[in-house]
């Protein structure tokens, strides 16, 4: 008995139909538990006055026709400005790092790399609270401080708008640049010498390398780079919230996902929350389907 | 055997053991603050119900989280309908969130009704809703007006010169003397917070919300005090607190060093004078808030926390008497002053040796002279209604109203209709 049950077991695990299935069910449970279920459930309560977590009233689009408000608008201009000026970094800045990094004229090179990768080591709070120290509003706050050495005005970085981005870019980039240099190195190490040795002997010169070969190389790493920057910026929470921890005045800062924290979790407002949550996510799927479709990633010919 | 002799030995210990525990096991009472300074509040009261009860005595474990965490981890968990303490002590600007339609706090009544009458009654009001008090106040936080006098002699101004000013004109008229002769702006107004702004409107009869919850914002009151306060602003006499509010380090580096002449800020704001403002010591003069005009309150009770007892909680009657010991009782209402130097509630106290005792740091002085004169001349403590939409309501007059007015160039008007505007939409 015991022994025709396990034959029959392994004749499960080993079918090649049921297999595959077997293999990726553990995933596919988590998925749904911890993914699908809550999409669900934040989809049905934006239609939802909350009262309770597990009571509400349908309030049909109620929620939805409440975020045309100003306070949304500016979050969701917050949040895309924030990310465009991320995009433009990470698009330059880590690939253009990482070559100079792979270059074999530069000396301590693993000293740099460590430098600019520690960062991303660092959390986001306590880099945070360094940088509010620095970027201080009054004229003691040290970039204030060379500024007036300077013979400027001391800037009042929190209160104004484009300040108030430019602090929070500084941040997230500061963060997030080793990481996705180590991308760059990594997909550049894979280029083959033979490349660059045959353009040479062709009359390439470095910066026509760079174009034609380099690029081209490191498209799929940069495509990655560029999808994740564009989802963590419209995800982007701490960077902001480390700045101005209880109020945005003039709604700086205000991020959409800082915007959703203060209706759900302050405001007691899951309803209105879960209605951001909604927006936002089609934002990012739209984004993101409509960039990858731009780089041909659908494209059956270019696997 | 052996074997069978150890086993019933073994068995009898262990019930010894549980039965000492049982006859001096303590009840367990767990409390959530958003403070570490409000411990020493239900610290006091374990210890004054243990000495009453030494036969059942009650163990009070204290947590302590930062203020928007506790506000949330508690909301979660009174709607989930677990792991919520007995009591939480919650910050008057979420209140209103665990009071809405299905109220998750215990009815204090029989408590507060012990009371009343001993008290500043519009501080239990804020914790009021449907008829019923949920919370319990842990001040009063009556706006003073802090002056430094320093500056003030510095202009030429004695302390029977402040003690004279009564009303705003007056005040803002001597302002406008210090600051020509000094140099140094009167006050400062916050930006990206409300002060003055909200005891100011309060003082005259103006808030954000009437008492049936709707909102008030944009009413007469409210726009004629804020376009005083702009007058002041523009004229450099009252300028914008140093990183926005009164709250942040910035701030208090910038009063510390004598940027400006004096500040209205509520009673909590003395404890970080001496905190994080050491070289002012001696030179503040704690006087009364200027009123705009004959009739209004000269004192207004700003922000609070209210401790509420939960739905969860296991042994209710216990936790109100513990919460009576901590926070209602005359010896409670002293150690609130003496710990925590905040002005407490019930008004018998004010005349106590602890509270009118001199106090160094400022000016020698005890601001409960004043209050105690002030209320048995039968002066009004006015605070805030606080209902349904207030968080709301300033977090609009934070993040937008002030802001627009003072940074944004929007006119009084404007400025409220709009804020005003966007706490109806909220009304749905």
């Amino acid at each position: 008995m015991k022994t025709k049950k396990r034959s029959s077991f392994s004749r499960l695990a080993y079918s090649k139909k049921l297999a595959p299935y077997l293999f990726i069910l553990p995933f596919v449970i988590a998925f749904c538990v911890f993914f699908a279920y809550p999409i669900m459930e934040t989809f049905s309560m934006s239609f939802q006055k909350v009262i309770n977590l597990n009571t509400g009233r349908f309030v049909g689009f109620k929620n939805y026709a409440r975020l045309d408000n100003a306070h949304f608008f500016n979050a969701l201009k917050t949040s895309t400005i924030y990310t465009l000026c991320m995009v433009c970094i990470m698009l330059i800045m880590p690939i253009t790092l990482a070559v100079f990094l792979n270059s074999k004229m530069l000396k301590l090179k693993n000293f740099f790399r460590s430098v600019i990768f520690i960062p991303a080591l660092v959390s986001t709070i306590s880099a945070g609270i360094a940088f509010r120290l620095i970027f201080g509003d009054t004229d003691i706050g040290f970039v204030n401080s060379i500024i007036v050495k300077l013979g400027g005005e001391p800037i009042q970085w929190k209160m104004g708008y484009a300040t108030g981005i430019f602090i929070m870019v500084i941040l997230a980039s500061w963060r997030e640049m080793g990481i996705n240099m180590i991308y760059c190195l990594s997909a550049l190490q894979t280029i083959s010498a033979e490349l660059y040795e045959s353009a040479e002997m062709d009359g390439a010169n470095k910066f026509q390398q760079f174009v034609f070969i380099t690029i081209p190389q490191v498209k799929p790493i940069i495509i990655y780079v560029l999808t994740l920057t564009i989802i963590n910026g419209y995800r982007m929470f701490t960077e902001g919230y480390v700045y101005w921890n209880e109020t945005n005045p003039g709604d700086n800062g205000l991020t959409i996902v800082r915007y959703i924290y203060n209706q759900a979790f302050q405001k007691n407002d899951m309803g209105l929350g879960s209605a951001i949550g909604v927006v936002l996510l089609l934002i990012i799927l739209v984004i993101n389907l409509i960039q990858l479709k731009g780089f041909g990633m659908f494209d059956k010919e270019d696997r | 055997m052996k074997k069978r002799a150890l086993f019933m030995s073994i068995a009898a210990m262990t019930m010894a053991a549980s039965m000492t525990s049982f006859a001096a096991e303590p009840t367990e009472l767990t409390v959530w603050v958003s403070n570490e300074l409000h411990n020493s509040i239900f610290e006091f009261g374990e210890k004054a119900y243990n000495e009453a009860h030494p036969d059942a005595p009650v163990d009070v474990n204290v947590e302590v989280y930062a203020n928007a965490e506790m506000a949330e981890k508690l909301l979660i968990a009174l709607q989930s309908g677990t792991g919520a303490p007995d009591i939480a002590d919650i910050n008057i600007n979420y209140f209103a969130n665990y009071c809405g339609e299905d109220c998750q706090l215990i009815e204090l009544d029989d408590i507060v009704a012990d009371v009343i009458d001993d008290c500043i009654a519009s501080r239990f009001d804020i914790y009021k809703f449907n008829d019923h008090y949920y919370g319990i106040p842990t001040h009063v936080g009556a706006m003073f007006t802090y002056y430094n006098m320093d500056i003030m002699e510095q202009a030429g101004y004695t302390i029977e010169d402040v003690n004279a000013i009564k009303t705003w004109d007056q005040y803002y008229e001597i302002g406008a003397d210090v600051l020509e002769k000094t140099g140094i702006p009167m006050t400062a107004y916050e930006v990206s917070n409300q002060r003055p702004f909200w005891p100011m409107i309060v003082s005259r009869g103006g808030d954000y919300l009437d008492e049936n919850g709707d909102v008030v914002l944009d009413s007469e009151v409210n726009i004629d005090t804020l376009n005083y306060m702009l007058d002041q602003y523009n004229a450099g006499v009252a300028v914008q607190a140093a990183g926005g509010n009164t709250s942040v380090e910035e701030f208090w580096t910038a009063m510390n060093k004598g940027s400006y002449a004096s500040l209205s800020m509520p009673s909590w704001f003395m404890s970080r004078f001496i905190n994080y403002m050491p070289d002012l010591k001696g030179k503040i003069a704690v006087r009364l808030m200027p009123i705009m005009a004959e009739g209004d309150a000269s004192v207004v009770g700003i922000g609070g926390t209210g401790t509420a007892i939960t739905n969860q909680c296991e042994n209710v009657e216990l936790a109100k008497e513990v919460l009576s010991l901590s926070k209602l009782t005359y010896e409670a209402n002293v150690n609130i002053w003496t710990s925590l130097m905040f002005d407490p509630v019930r008004v018998d106290t004010w005349k106590d040796d602890a509270l009118t005792a001199p106090s160094e740091y400022f000016y020698n002085e005890s601001p409960f002279t004043l209050l105690s004169e002030y209320v048995e001349g039968g002066g009004e403590v006015l605070s805030p209604n606080n209902k349904a939409l207030s968080a709301d309501a300033q977090d609009v007059v934070n993040n937008s109203a002030m802001y627009n007015a003072f940074l944004g160039g929007m006119s009084a008007e404007d400025t409220l209709a709009e804020a005003a505007q966007e706490l109806r939409d909220k009304q749905y």
